[in-house]
């Protein structure tokens, strides 16, 4: 029976343009719907901003605009996705957020180098699911984290 | 390791118990006799002793052993309390704190500390007994030593003295395990009559007879016999565990009871004091528990939620009209109400946390400089907000030590002035309002207005024409600029180089205000103003096009409408003649780069702010109002953002930036 077990990861799917990406389940605190976002100046373009949630202060990231694609109008669709880490919470704006799905880590294939012509680092991989492709994002490096902490560390 | 999780606990625990070991020293070298404090500060040292030892910290449980050794001893007034030993013990408290430190930093907690040790021992074994005599005598009413002699056998004592005998004290300790202790009692009592003459012995021999002590008992004895001759007799007795023999001399012991008798008075006086200091105790024990930092803010977000959820709730009630909800969202109102004001008090600290160093460090400044001080607090007891707390003890002690060094003459001098050669310095707290005020007074020289202003032209500071016209106030704040130290000679205590400047620097940082006022000749006292809290600020809400900003109050002069003809150009710098004053203008809107929506009309509307003796015109598009707001931080991600101090939550949910107002002023 043992080998019948399959490690999973559950993950988050939404969509951005045409594409579907998924983060880690452990990684979300909720996904909430779109609302007013009050905008910090002269922060990075996409940083839109920050939103009240639940009493702390969170900054809310235009996840288009990160990833380099066109950004769009806000619809009925779109979605705050908020993230936990390191004891930091952030939100991601995303066109649309409506799937969990299990994902059998041996499926997880690593990033295939067709998919941009510059180096982009926050990819983790790509899985195939039936006929979806599912990309998965490694946040850390899509929120620059590692620079921030860079930043911090020359500062101190 | 398993023992990593408890490192906390164990640092939090032990800053907590060399506080008290400092605290408690200091009113022992106050009142020598006062046994329970040598209690207190025996229970402080023996508890961090076992935490320490449990932690592995072998050398901090060495000296906490050692120091325990000496206190018990003194406990058992087989020590008398002198200022020798009290300063090794300080210097003890001292090795430990800075071997906390050193463990907090991550180190492994190791100290030289051997020399202090023996330092330690040697004042536990040295000249025992006969101290116990001069602290039995000072201590006539008490029932555990009642070496005390009467006329005649001080007679009988003098008389033995004189023709040659010797005398005796002699302590006899039994073993733990002696089951006959009367039986051995008597044993070594017919081994002293057969060597002299037993002249008293404490307990007296009715109780010794009873068993009535525990396993020492004192002997006076006259003999003519050499005291290892008797040490030796006496070891002969079985279940005997020591023997200690020491010469007694009449002199010294009438002298110490003087002492002790004149010291008996004295305590009558300080009887007040001792009260006062039970009450505080007995204020302190109340029961707590410890809650991390982190859980109250959490508390404090919930609740702020609720309190934006509430708002809410009570709109939708007026809009209904249904009068049975309308009542209960009033209840609810109602309660959250008292809920707000218990969770923002328990986020506040009593600023004894920060008062209760500096005895310690004054007494040490004091022999340093070779002043005589007496700090006197008041008001310990006054609450603030945590956040508040922490900032501000460096300023404060900035602010003692300048009193004690330039305030404070030398006894020398204070005695030719006519007053009384001990300095005092008052440190007191109240709350006024929504503000906590801390003075620091002093009696000392006060300030030279002369000299500050000569200094002050010298340094380019004002001008003489202004020197002039400045009020004393005016000129008091001048010691607050940056550059100016008016000692003559530049001293390690307050003198180097960062002055008062950084005081009132950061004292304004946290929304406060200092002032000075100073008589010369009679001394000084420096005020200083601060919010009750930090996280809650009041602020100007305004508009720039359609996004809302919050200036705090505490950096605006006042607000303006200005038409915009009267806008000139200095060096492409835009300005304004307000009141007499050259202001420039910062356009809110291009410094945060909001997108404009609005038309432009004729008239700006200005908040002129302020930083030190500088101002500055915002321009914004509209006042909204007055305001009571949270501060919240921006988190980690979003640090650094020019001009913006962090962030609030309105009452419709929506997040507001406050405006920091000291970045926009160059």
């Amino acid at each position: 029976m043992a080998e019948e077990i399959v490690q999973d990861v559950k993950v988050i799917v939404f969509q951005l343009k045409n594409e579907e990406y998924a983060v880690p389940v452990t990684q979300v605190g909720s996904i909430e719907k779109m609302e007013h976002i009050t905008r910090v100046p002269n922060t990075e373009s996409f940083i839109k901003g920050v939103i009240n949630m639940r009493g702390v202060v969170t900054p809310i990231v235009d996840l288009r605009s990160r990833l380099g694609l066109e950004e769009t109008p806000v619809d009925e669709n779109t979605r705050i996705i908020i993230v936990d880490l390191d004891d930091t919470s952030m939100g991601l704006i995303v066109d649309a957020a409506n799937d969990v799905v299990d994902i059998p880590v041996d499926k997880i294939e690593e990033a295939p180098q067709v998919i941009g012509a510059i180096n982009v680092d926050y990819i983790d991989g790509v899985v195939k699911l039936e006929d979806r492709l599912v990309i998965l994002l490694d946040l850390r490096k899509v929120l620059k984290f590692h620079e921030i902490e860079a930043i911090k560390s020359i500062e101190s | 390791m398993e023992i990593d999780q408890y490192l906390g606990v164990f640092i939090e625990e032990s800053k907590e118990h060399l506080q008290a070991l400092n605290q408690n020293l200091l009113e022992l070298e106050k009142q020598p006799e006062n046994i329970g404090v040598v209690n207190e500060i025996f229970r402080s040292a023996h508890t961090l002793k076992g935490m320490s030892a449990t932690m592995g910290y072998q050398d901090l449980a060495n000296l906490t052993h050692q120091m325990e050794n000496v206190l018990d001893a003194i406990r058992n007034q087989q020590i008398k309390i002198n200022p020798d030993i009290l300063d090794i013990v300080f210097d003890a408290v001292d090795s430990l704190e800075e071997m906390v430190l050193d463990i907090e930093s991550g180190g492994a907690g190791t100290k030289e500390v051997s020399e202090l040790v023996s330092q330690l021992a040697a004042i536990e074994s040295g000249e025992a007994p006969l101290q116990a005599a001069a602290a039995v005598a000072e201590e006539p009413v008490s029932d555990t030593s009642g070496l005390i002699l009467d006329e005649f056998e001080l007679a009988v004592l003098r008389e033995s003295e004189e023709k040659g005998f010797q005398n005796f004290y002699t302590k006899v300790t039994l073993r733990e395990d002696c089951m006959l202790k009367a039986a051995r009692v008597y044993m070594v009592f017919e081994v002293l009559e057969s060597l002299g003459e037993v002249v008293k012995s404490n307990p007296d021999v009715s109780q010794l007879e009873d068993e009535a002590f525990d396993l020492t008992f004192e002997v006076l004895l006259v003999t003519q016999e050499p005291k290892e001759l008797i040490e030796e007799k006496v070891l002969k007795v079985s279940e005997i565990d020591a023997v200690s023999i020491q010469n007694f001399f009449i002199d010294t012991y009438k002298h110490i009871q003087d002492e002790g008798q004149e010291e008996v008075t004295a305590s009558v006086d300080e009887k007040k004091v001792e009260e006062t200091t039970i009450e505080k105790k007995a204020q302190q024990s109340n029961k707590t528990i410890r809650v991390n930092i982190e859980r109250l803010d959490i508390l404090m977000n919930l609740f702020e939620e609720l309190v934006i959820d509430r708002g809410r709730l009570e709109q939708i009630a007026d809009d209904v009209k249904h009068p049975e909800l309308h009542e209960t969202v009033e209840r609810m109102a109602r309660i959250s109400g008292d809920l707000q004001s218990i969770v923002l008090t328990m986020r506040m600290v009593s600023i004894d946390q920060v008062f209760n160093r500096f005895p310690r460090m004054v007494r040490q400044l004091a022999k340093d400089l070779g002043k005589k001080i007496d700090l006197q607090i008041e008001g310990a007891e006054t609450e603030l907000d945590r956040t508040v707390i922490d900032e501000i003890g460096d300023p404060l002690v900035h602010l003692i030590r300048n009193s004690l060094d330039h305030g404070v003459e030398t006894p020398e001098v204070r005695r030719e002035l006519g007053k009384p050669e001990t300095g005092t310095i008052k440190l007191k707290a109240y709350h006024s309002g929504n503000h906590v005020f801390i003075d620091i007074t002093d009696d000392g020289a006060g300030i030279n207005r002369k000299k500050v202003t000569e200094k002050a032209i010298n340094n380019g500071l004002i001008t003489k024409e202004q020197a002039a016209i400045m009020n004393d106030n005016q000129v008091f704040s001048l010691i607050m600029q940056s550059g100016f130290s008016t000692a003559d000679t530049i001293s390690d205590i307050s003198g180097r180089g960062v002055g008062l400047d950084v005081v009132r620097n950061t004292i304004e940082s946290l929304g406060g205000t200092i002032t000075i006022n100073s008589e010369e000749g009679k001394g000084s006292i420096f005020s200083i103003e601060l919010p009750l809290t930090l996280s809650i600020i009041s602020v100007l809400l305004v508009e720039i096009q359609n996004e809302k900003y919050a200036v705090p109050l505490s950096s605006i002069i006042e607000t303006a409408i200005i038409p915009k003809a009267d806008i000139m150009h200095v060096h492409n710098q835009a300005v304004i003649d307000f009141r007499g004053r050259v202001v420039p203008l910062v356009s809110l809107k291009e410094v945060f780069q909001v997108p404009e929506v609005k038309e432009e009309t004729d008239y700006y509307s200005v908040v002129i702010i302020k930083k030190g003796d500088k101002s500055a015109g915002l321009i914004v598009d509209g006042f909204i109002g007055q305001q009571e707001i949270v501060l919240k931080s921006l988190g980690n991600y979003l640090t650094e953002i020019f001009a913006i101090s962090g962030a609030t939550i309105l009452g419709d949910g929506q997040v507001a930036l406050i405006i920091d107002s000291n970045a926009l002023i160059k």
